[in-house]
């Protein structure tokens, strides 16, 4: 279990790297998500993969962090919040500049008129 | 309502934003009433804080009285206090001054500048890594707001990229905590402190990489050398009380840099003791050549001054780079002067672009100034000071911070330190001459409103008023530096009950 979720998270990551450094606004919110996708899931592994863990803890020794289950759900409440702003402002950028260049240039040198 | 002392920098801008969202359009008056009411309030509570503070005791105050290392803490100590009282400064300030007009030129804007000052004040005050992330991210969505306050292409443009960078860098922030919480089962900075003392070695190895992405996180915020390129088109494009209060936002970078690696990262901290500090000195010196070259090229006046804001994150990290309490205290002391005095500029620059209409800050002939008088007089105190000259305020922290500085240090450091110095006092020179006296046509600029003056004035006199009282400001920075250079007095203060801890 614990190679499956680590390459989970390290495919999302990366993904979402890779769409961030995209020159077009919706790729780099798309990629925003992932990245806060894979976090989440990081934070969730932190305390340690435990499978049948007891949720609350009386004097059982095999029980699950609750710890990074609060921080979890912190950080996706923040990232949603994020998201739908960083959502909003890329739509603004395109009313304003008239594309969604994040430099806000009309098109890229050596890429064709779309 | 004494113990109660420490949440109120928290609390207060929060009900005060509270209030002040209840309408968004109208009511004017009484929104600004509020905002400025706030806002000294806070001034208050925050001198109450140092005064208590000053004597040296560490206090904290346990959130729904969950105790440490349980619950969440803010921690105050004379660092903190020190920070929140300049927030509540430098806020005044601004706050007053967009009471001139520039509040209505967009909806919200006094409660947003309420939470984001809820947010600076939480992020001094925290002593849980975890929390220091929520303030982070509080304060950054006020500023994502605060930043468009207004609209215009501009701002807009600087805009996205300041978001993105951001989030990807709060990404980065719980990537790193989620790492230190692994490695050492705790978020409580001084209980992390403690626990890395005896870290089992195959363990030491995630906490480096947490330590040093932290640093990245922070780097990121502090705007030191990759990572600024944000940071002069986005502060020239803010509303101008809105780049004066971000002129705080890099030092809260400085602060965090400065908390954690001393308190977490420490001399008890064994074989991963000061391990920022390589990085950090090189990098100073790196954002300092990078900024004044910046200053030089500056076109526009609003760029200049974000220019010289990223001088004085330079200048600030250099002194963590060098590390000594002698250093620490010099770099506090520093750090009250720029953050003041570069949040007046901010202003001040916006009142001159108003006056030469359509030329606006660019540094190009215009039409005259109505007031040109006074505002040149203001612009040469802040420029004086800013390029730190003597006799006022930069001129005795760069003094302080040279002598800090041993050994090979010196040979980087001063000549680097004195030709940044050099840089703005060209820049800043070439920029007056060309605002003032280069002028064509007549002057027909409105008179400016009497809170715009208040605004700059308050923050332009901490430059004179900071050389007067040099005496017992110093001596406290030095009982600052004197205390963060002994993390072990805060972990015992917050950690008594360890005898019975599990």
């Amino acid at each position: 279990m614990e190679s499956l979720y680590a390459i989970t998270t390290g495919v999302l990551t990366a993904c979402g790297l890779y769409l961030i450094l995209r020159s077009r606004t919706f790729p780099v919110v798309v990629g925003l998500t992932l990245l806060s996708y894979a976090v989440n899931l990081f934070l969730f592994s932190m305390g340690g993969l435990t499978t049948d863990g007891a949720a609350l803890v009386n004097g059982v020794k095999d029980y699950a962090d609750p710890l990074p289950q609060a921080l979890v759900l912190t950080a996706i409440v923040i990232g949603f919040a994020m998201t739908a702003f960083v959502v909003i402002l890329a739509m603004r950028a395109r009313s304003e500049a008239g594309n969604d260049h994040v430099d806000g240039r009309k098109h890229e040198a050596g890429e064709g008129r779309r | 309502m004494s113990t109660h002392l420490i949440v109120l920098p928290v609390v207060l801008p929060l009900v005060a934003g509270i209030f002040l969202l209840l309408q968004r359009q109208g009511s004017v008056r009484l929104k600004r009433l509020i905002g400025v009411t706030a806002t000294l309030a806070l001034l208050l509570v925050s001198i109450a804080l140092v005064a208590r503070a000053a004597g040296g005791e560490i206090t904290y105050y346990a959130l729904g009285d969950w105790q440490p290392p349980f619950g969440i803490v803010l921690v105050l100590d004379r660092l903190s206090a020190l920070m929140v009282l300049l927030t509540a400064l430098l806020a005044l300030g601004a706050v007053v001054f967009a009471c001139a007009g520039d509040d209505e030129r967009g909806s919200n804007f006094h409660g947003l500048f309420q939470w984001q000052l809820m947010g600076i004040n939480g992020a001094f005050l925290t002593g849980d890594l975890f929390n220091l992330f929520v303030f982070f991210e509080v304060l950054l969505l006020a500023s994502y707001a605060l930043l468009l306050h207004g609209g215009g292409k501009d701002r807009i443009m600087s805009g996205v990229h300041y978001v993105v960078l951001n989030l990807a860098g709060s990404s980065l922030f719980l990537i790193s905590v989620g790492l230190l919480y692994g490695a050492t089962g705790t978020l409580n900075m001084a209980d992390m402190a403690v626990r890395l003392a005896d870290l089992p070695t195959e363990r030491e190895g995630l906490v480096v990489a947490g330590a040093l992405m932290l640093l990245v996180v922070f780097g990121l915020k502090a705007a030191i050398l990759p990572l600024y390129f944000w940071l002069p088109k986005a502060y020239a494009a803010a509303p101008a009380p809105v780049a004066a209060l971000f002129a705080i936002m890099t030092k809260i970078g400085i602060y965090a840099i400065l908390r954690v690696y001393s308190l977490i990262f420490g001399d008890g901290a064994g074989p991963l003791a000061d391990l920022e500090q390589g990085w950090v000195w090189w990098l100073s010196l790196g954002t300092l050549v990078a900024a004044a070259t910046g200053v030089l090229a500056a076109r526009d006046l609003r760029l200049l001054v974000a220019y010289l804001v990223l001088v004085s994150v330079g200048t600030l990290l250099a002194g963590i780079g060098i590390g000594t309490p002698a250093a620490i205290s010099a770099l506090l002391y520093y750090l009250i002067h720029t953050t003041l005095i570069t949040g007046g500029l901010f202003l001040l620059a916006e009142m001159i672009g108003v006056q030469r209409g359509k030329a606006g800050t660019r540094l190009v002939k215009g039409r005259p100034l109505r007031q040109g008088g006074w505002l040149a007089a203001m612009f040469f105190v802040g420029a004086i000071a800013v390029a730190g000259m003597p006799p006022l305020s930069g001129a005795i922290g760069k003094a302080l911070l040279m002598a800090a500085a041993e050994g090979g240090q010196r040979a980087w450091l001063w000549p680097l330190l004195l030709l940044s110095g050099l840089a703005a006092i060209i820049a800043l020179s070439r920029a007056g001459s060309t605002l003032f006296w280069r002028s064509t046509g007549e002057a027909d600029g409105q008179r400016l409103p009497y809170r715009q003056w208040f605004g700059v004035a308050w923050l332009i006199g901490a430059a004179p008023l900071l050389m007067a009282l040099a005496g017992p400001l110093v001596e406290y920075t030095d009982a600052t530096a004197e205390q963060l250079a002994h993390p072990g007095v805060m972990t015992r203060a917050l950690l008594n009950n360890e005898g019975d801890a599990p």
